[in-house]
């Protein structure tokens, strides 16, 4: 079966040399080295004491349950704080986020400023901002829910005006060229087309908020996150593996039930 | 004007919808009204106008001669060690998601129980809070940065793995189906056919993840486990409204940088 | 190839395919297949052409009946022995399955993966005188000079020709080409069917091509099998099939799809 052909046949050239292949590696192989340089990290460290990692996590397997009676208020609070953050983050972003769209401010300047702040807003994480709130109104949930609050501002009002900077501007048209004034407009040809997408974005800022609100207690900003710290402090990891095992049913459960809804939203 | 003209006909209801809206609308509202209940509003500090103040005024007259100093206790090195805690994080992390995908990702040649099981896995990863995880690592190995990247590295799983199994379900099934045919093995067909393919995804979702390693990075320093967010909650601790303006400042511009050059080199490499 | 020609290299034997709980795929199907033959198979698209040819190298497992490739059943087969047994046949699809960003020469030389243990094949270590094999192949498709370029750079034909390429490499007795012309304009597809002629005339490979287009089938085939709601209804050589059969293969679509 093996034909060699009578024809003239080529050898294969060879490979052409890619210099900024090589670039990546080297930079990406430096990056590797020198970060583990500076963070000290040593694998060998990590197995050599995986035992003691494994023990708390051990512990925590076997949870109390008698415990559970002290968790379920606090809990609740954290639910609680989600809640108002979402509220009052979406409600900020949803003025907001009309102030910046730019096809119904036209005001380049204008938008441009508040977009430079919505960007300075969402880089700075959430747990930092809950430090620093209860720094200023101090602890307990309000500074919790603070937290959240611009969190939530951050998340929705970036996917919310570029929701409504996508829309048909068909109806828009239709309605400046009725005579309508800008809230009017807003009313009738903005909102009909971008309201699904804002509540879907709520109920997605709502799972972060789940997620971040109960660990938001460990630096004093209320709820659940308080008897971790409590717990961990006094190594009592049965207590601390019946918080966390709380904490992961009622994240995957309103996880669940909010993207469920999102989807039905978006049918 | 024809005076035969019909009256407007009452607008056709339809039942289902509009108690399901309703039932909705309640239950929205009443959880937010029951959210209001019983959280104690009278608790802030009366000094909350003036901190506030302070902090703002500390952004603005930041402690300059915090930036460096060649301590190592300084703006600069600390955030150096956090962009290091979250780079070797989100490696370690991308690493580990790699097999996690497979197992989650639903594709044509496997059990829906097995898949299914792979992604409840990743759901508890995901809920696990990175600070316990943090604080665990910091009882294996001590406190520093090393805990910081060990818990970046295994918290980031269950989002980075998710990304990944949905890119993987993604695939075209076609090439595969030329390895197959080809007489390739399984293995075979993960380095000829699904590896090359989902390459673009994976530097993606891996460099969109290390924007996110970022941020949290700089709070892990909260619990003791390195980076930025150690001296943060040290200034805050000693009203020091300076030095917790420079450090805020330092976390935004790092911020706004790394994102900027993931951003690029995203659209250099894809 | 005179006394090999009478020799059957693919026996299908009382094959039938259901899908699901009582959807018929494949009805009660034989059909023997010699060494070097050039078929094409016509039919209405949802007729079960394309299961059957991908039934003959087991990307679909039949419900009943046997397969045998030289002799071997590849129903039974299993593992190691299925994926000998399959290197052994090619295949050319109709969307080319190539790596689109892999280049041309790894998916050339994909076709020689059997021929490594997975290790080997891992770290791609190809031999050289593979290396040397897949540039070969290319240069009998007029593809020499794309070797390094990337998949997804090539025009559709091009990458037609590149899987041809790939199955050359592979080097095996029987070719299985499911509608490889569907997404190629006219001219393409014609140089897409030289090559495949080429193969079979050239290499003495046994090359079976399901076909929708009459005119290309009548063109290049040799012999033809006619299939119809999963049931052969025709099978004949194609010089001496009247016009009439084609129209009876292609009648009753309203019923089929």
């Amino acid at each position: 079966m093996n034909s060699t052909d009578p024809e003239k046949l080529m050898t294969l050239p060879k490979k052409k040399f890619k210099f900024w292949n090589l670039i990546w590696v080297i930079i990406f192989i430096g990056g590797l080295f020198i970060s583990t340089g500076v963070t000290k990290t040593s694998l060998g460290a990590f197995f050599s004491n995986f035992g003691q990692f494994a023990d708390i996590f051990l512990q925590m397997l076997h949870p109390n349950w008698a415990y559970l009676g002290a968790v379920i208020p606090l809990l609740l609070e954290t639910i609680k704080m989600a809640v108002l953050g979402t509220v009052i983050g979406s409600v900020l972003a949803f003025i907001y986020a009309l102030l910046i769209a730019r096809n119904i401010v036209k005001n380049k300047t204008v938008t441009g400023i508040l977009r430079v702040i919505m960007n300075i807003i969402r880089t700075i994480p959430d747990l930092l901002l809950g430090a620093i709130f209860v720094a200023i109104v101090g602890i307990g949930p309000v500074a919790g829910i603070l937290a959240l609050a611009i969190c939530t501002f951050g998340i929705v009002v970036k996917l919310f005006y570029e929701a409504i900077e996508t829309i048909d501007p068909g109806p828009i048209e239709a309605l400046t060229a009725v005579g309508a004034n800008k809230l009017q407009i807003i009313v009738f040809a903005v909102l009909p087309q971008v309201i699904t997408y804002f509540i879907s974005y709520c109920l997605y800022a709502f799972e972060i908020n789940v997620r971040a609100s109960t660990v938001l207690g460990y630096i004093g900003a209320g709820g659940i996150g308080l008897y971790l710290q409590q717990t961990l402090q006094v190594f009592d990891y049965a207590k601390t593996g019946t918080i966390i095992i709380v904490i992961i049913l009622v994240v995957v459960l309103i996880d669940y039930i909010s993207s469920k809804s999102r989807e039905a939203l978006m049918n | 004007m024809d005076t035969t003209m019909k009256k407007l006909p009452p607008k056709p209801i339809e039942w289902k919808k509009r108690i399901l809206h309703w039932a909705i609308a309640i239950i929205t509202v009443f959880l937010i009204i029951w959210s209001c209940t019983g959280i104690d509003f009278g608790g802030i500090k009366e000094t909350a106008g003036q901190i506030a103040g302070a902090i703002f005024t500390g952004i603005f007259n930041p402690d300059w001669s915090y930036i460096y100093n060649g301590t190592g206790e300084d703006l600069v090195s600390q955030l150096w060690e956090t962009v290091c805690i979250a780079f070797l994080g989100t490696f370690i992390s991308a690493i580990i998601s790699l097999p996690f995908a497979f197992w989650a990702a639903h594709t044509k040649h496997k059990k829906w129980y097995l898949s299914r099981l792979g992604k409840i896995v990743l759901a508890v990863i995901r809920s696990f809070p990175e600070i316990v995880l943090a604080l665990m690592f910091i009882k294996a190995v001590g406190p520093g940065s090393a805990a910081g990247v060990l818990a970046l590295g295994f918290h980031s799983v269950g989002m980075l793995a998710k990304l990944f199994s949905e890119a993987i379900e993604n695939l075209d099934d076609g090439p595969n189906e030329a390895v197959t045919a080809a007489g390739g093995s399984k293995m075979n067909i993960i380095m000829f056919s699904i590896l090359p393919n989902l390459m673009p995804a994976l530097i993606s979702n891996t460099l969109y993840r290390f924007d996110v390693s970022i941020r949290s990075a700089s709070i892990l320093g909260l619990v003791g486990a390195g980076g930025i967010g150690y001296p943060l909650i040290i200034a805050l601790q000693y009203r020091q409204w300076n030095r917790v303006g420079i450090i805020l400042l330092g976390i935004i511009v790092m911020v706004i940088v790394i994102d900027a050059i993931s951003g690029w080199i995203r659209k250099k490499l894809v | 190839m005179a006394d090999s020609a009478v020799k059957p290299i693919i026996e299908l034997k009382n094959v039938n395919k259901i899908y699901g709980k009582d959807i018929v795929g494949l009805k009660d199907i034989n059909l023997t297949i010699n060494k070097g033959e050039f078929v094409v198979i016509v039919g209405l698209s949802g007729a079960g052409k394309s299961t059957l040819l991908r039934s003959i190298n087991r990307l679909i497992d039949i419900s009943a009946g046997d397969i045998l490739i030289a002799g071997e059943s590849i129903t039974k087969a299993k593992g190691k022995e299925l994926r000998m047994l399959r290197r052994n046949i090619g295949m050319i699809f109709q969307s080319f399955n190539l790596v689109k960003r892999s280049s041309v020469l790894r998916n050339v030389l994909t076709g020689r993966v059997a021929y490594y243990p997975t290790w080997k094949s891992t770290l791609n270590l190809f031999t050289k005188e593979d290396k040397q094999r897949a540039y070969d192949a290319l240069q009998q498709v007029d593809l020499a000079d794309k070797v390094y370029s990337r998949a997804d750079e090539l025009s559709g034909g091009q990458q037609q020709r590149v899987a041809i390429a790939r199955v050359l490499t592979q080097n095996p007795d029987i070719i299985l080409a499911d509608e490889p012309t569907a997404s190629l304009d006219p001219q393409t597809s014609r140089r897409v069917m030289q090559d495949l002629k080429m193969l079979n005339e050239k290499h003495g490979m046994t090359v079976i091509i399901n076909l929708h287009s009459v005119q290309l089938a009548k063109e290049f085939g040799k012999r033809v099998i006619g299939v119809r709601a999963g049931e052969i209804i025709y099978d004949g050589k194609m010089s001496e099939t009247p016009e009439s059969t084609f129209n009876q293969i292609y009648s009753g679509g309203e019923k089929d799809e």
